[in-house]
């Protein structure tokens, strides 16, 4: 392990807002933040909730290729699906469940971009935070002591483009902070330092 | 008293441990377990046979009456015709004889070990499971006696793991031999901590103690059959207030605006509509006679190895809790109880049960109905972190609401709007050792979230949230009925909040050491208070028991 020699610094208060992975040498510093999109998107009012001060990491700019990949597939899925059933078979009431499926698709595909830019991620000294949303903003502290297990997963799609999902289970089902679209290398690096923390820092239940 | 001479002597796990059924060898369940388990589809295959025979059986007692009937193919004329009573006379035996072997022989290959390290299960002839429970992750045991395992004298032994479906279950014992695995197992899983500890801190001669007073408790409360009049119980829950708090419940408000729209219906429609009142009232008397049942006889005792709640009156199940098990409390009272001052308090918990099963709302209620001076008494027993000061903010400040210099923070006056009725209720309080959530005017409700047991804390805003300067907050536990969350909160106050108490989380779960619950130094107060009572009582009672197993262990 390349980040077992630095294990004591998260402890200690050498960590600062330039260095946030703290355990995690420079290089994995470049690692979680290669290819990333370089700015929070953050609501305009002046009532938002802040983003504070440390640095944020965010997802890989493939995440919304991928996205947009499988969105495009769905639709046309769907399209194929309302034609046949609508031209062939003559069944005219399919363009209402169909329609509003297209609809409601081409709604989210027009927000995700905004939405994959709010997606970020902070590794603070005891804990990590992670932050999702515009409109509805949504922030998550998860002390480091308190995961259970770390999950990395990739379909199909995410592995032809190198991206990977990680998610962070807790004792507490709702906890629920599922970072997407984050690079293999990121999630990889990101995995192995969230283990190590989690290991100095075990707490009970 | 030999037993903890023992330990000090050698800190071998099972060298102070007290029965001969955990000494790490391999035992056998009760005798009569398979007829627990399978006694009963016995039953209801002889219940279908006789019925099938009823015709046959009415013939034979009263002959006039059968011979309308023609049993052309009946297996029973074919035997009686062909003279082969004898040989179905054995092949019934034979059935029995093969199913009576095979019970046995699933019994024999159902065992239980008790080590040092964990509680294990082997069962299952063909399909071999073996299920084994690490002694420290144990989050309690529970003692289940139904109604015909009591008459039987066996128990059901449940030792509680953390995770959805990890019970180890050791159904049935004796009941002696349950309350006595029962005792070891909390005593192992503390002592165990307890041997950890020693090399820390002196204050582990006080743990042993603590151990062997546990186990004369044991043997006083659970000895007999009559734990409803337990001594050491901190609350006494009458029968009546019991019936009456679940009569004034939310449901029966909703069976009062039934029965007023049946009479309306019954008057403006037709007047058969009020016929279906009586199916309604059947259904809501068995429901309440459930609920009442299911908790009479209820006692709450502090033990060292946790606090121990005893409950229902056909079903008896006593659960022990140890110490720090415990990850949210709410003290809650509906509109209906407010006139009689009764509250209840719920919890969350590990309950290590399956998320289907539908029993874990019962194990939910630590009090099921209480004045405030019992919310006073069970809030000192599940919350020992819960520093003596700091009570009154809980109870006067938080459960009964606002008064003079109210130290929560509420809902601030922009969003009133948000919040018509409980803006002035609406608030939090983070102290070092918990997240204070109070809520509601209608249903008032007070939720202590320990730091040291939290899991993570959100904070979230929407759009109108926005708009209007506020943001919420929730504290995420382990699944259960008390919710964490509080909305409508001003927005630097919520962001202040959520910014302390997430570095207040890792500081209280890095000094929280109630996971080891033998060493009572963390909350002296009370804590203690417990183990000097009871040894009045209960050393005299507590010698016999211990002083037969050591000879048998070393």
């Amino acid at each position: 392990m390349t980040i077992s020699p630095d294990q004591p610094t998260p402890a200690s208060d050498s960590l600062t807002t330039t260095d946030p992975v703290g355990a995690a040498p420079t290089a994995g510093d470049e690692a979680l933040d290669a290819g990333t999109y370089d700015g929070v998107v953050e609501p305009r009012s002046e009532n938002r909730l802040p983003l504070g001060d440390g640095t944020w990491h965010q997802i890989s700019r493939k995440y919304i290729v991928v996205q947009l990949i499988s969105h495009a597939l769905f639709l046309a899925l769907v399209i194929a699906a309302a034609v046949v059933l609508g031209l062939v078979l003559e069944q005219p009431w399919v363009w209402i469940p169909a329609g509003a499926v297209v609809a409601v698709t081409l709604a989210t595909v027009i927000v995700l971009p905004r939405q994959a830019r709010s997606i970020g991620y902070q590794l603070r000294d005891d804990d990590l935070v992670f932050r999702r949303g515009i409109l509805w903003q949504r922030m998550v502290a998860v002390p480091y002591g308190r995961m259970q297990l770390v999950d990395i997963t990739h379909g199909p799609l995410d592995r032809g483009f190198g991206i990977a999902q990680l998610k962070l289970v807790t004792a507490a089902a709702a906890t629920g902070v599922t970072i997407p679209g984050l690079t293999q290398a990121a999630a990889e690096r990101l995995r192995d330092t969230l283990i190590d923390v989690a290991e100095t820092r075990r707490t009970g239940l | 008293m030999s037993t903890p001479e023992t330990a000090a002597a050698a800190p071998l796990p099972v060298a102070d441990v007290r029965s001969p059924l955990s000494d790490g060898e391999w035992h056998r369940l009760h005798p009569l377990t398979p007829l627990m388990k399978g006694g009963l589809f016995l039953v209801v295959v002889i219940g279908i046979v006789v019925t099938n025979l009823r015709d046959r059986l009415i013939a034979v007692f009263l002959p006039g009456m059968a011979d309308e009937y023609d049993y052309a193919g009946d297996p029973i004329d074919y035997i009686v015709a062909n003279d082969l009573l004898i040989l179905a006379a054995l092949v019934v035996l034979g059935v029995l004889v093969v199913l009576l072997a095979l019970f046995w022989i699933s019994w024999r290959f159902h065992t239980f070990r008790i080590t040092g390290d964990d509680v294990e299960v082997r069962s299952g002839v063909l399909f071999r499971t073996h299920r084994r429970a690490p002694l420290d992750r144990v989050q309690g045991v529970n003692l289940t006696r139904p109604m015909i395992a009591r008459i039987l004298g066996m128990a059901k032994l449940e030792v509680v793991g953390a995770g959805l479906d990890a019970n180890v279950k050791l159904e049935y014992l004796s009941t002696p031999n349950a309350e006595a695995v029962r005792g070891d197992i909390l005593r192992l899983a503390s002592g165990r901590q307890l041997a950890d500890a020693r090399r820390e801190s002196g204050g582990s001669a006080r743990g042993r103690a603590a151990a062997v007073v546990s186990a004369g408790i044991t043997g006083l409360i659970e000895g007999e059959e009559g734990a409803d009049d337990n001594p050491a119980s901190v609350v006494h829950l009458p029968p009546g207030r019991l019936i009456g708090a679940h009569l004034l419940s939310g449901s029966t408000i909703w069976l009062i605006l039934l029965l007023i729209g049946v009479v309306v219906g019954s008057v403006i429609g037709t007047p058969w509509l009020l016929f279906s009142i009586v199916p309604t009232l059947i259904g809501f008397g068995a429901y309440w006679f459930r609920q009442i049942t299911r908790s009479l006889r209820y006692s709450i005792a502090p033990t060292p190895a946790g606090v121990r709640i005893t409950f229902g009156l056909f079903t008896t199940i006593t659960e022990t809790l140890p110490p720090g098990r415990i990850h949210a409390v709410e003290v809650a009272q509906p509109l209906l109880w407010r006139r009689l001052g009764w509250f209840r308090i719920r919890v969350n918990r590990l309950s290590g049960r399956a998320a289907t099963d539908t029993s874990s709302q019962q194990f939910s209620d630590v009090l099921p109905v209480g004045t405030l001076a019992d919310v006073d008494r069970v809030l000192r027993l599940i919350l020992p972190g819960l520093p003596g000061d700091a009570l009154p903010v809980v109870l006067e400040r938080g459960i009964l609401g606002p008064v003079a210099d109210d130290p929560y923070t509420n809902t601030p006056r922009r969003a009133r709007w948000l919040r018509p009725l409980s803006w002035r209720r609406n608030g939090f309080l983070l102290t070092p050792d918990a997240l204070l959530l109070r809520s509601g005017v209608l249903r008032r409700a007070l939720v202590v979230l320990p730091l040291a047991r939290l899991q993570s804390i959100r904070l979230s805003q929407g759009p109108v949230d926005r708009a209007v300067g506020v943001a919420n907050i929730t504290g995420h536990t382990v699944l259960g009925q008390v919710s964490g969350s509080l909305g409508i909160l001003d927005r630097a106050a919520a962001v202040a909040v959520w910014t302390d108490a997430a570095a207040a989380v890792t500081a209280a779960s890095s000094r929280d050491r109630s996971h080891r619950w033998g060493t009572t130094s963390p909350e002296p107060s009370v804590t203690e208070a417990p183990p000097a009572e009871p040894p009045v009582t209960d050393v005299p009672s507590e010698s016999p028991v211990t002083e037969v197993p050591p000879a048998v262990s070393p």
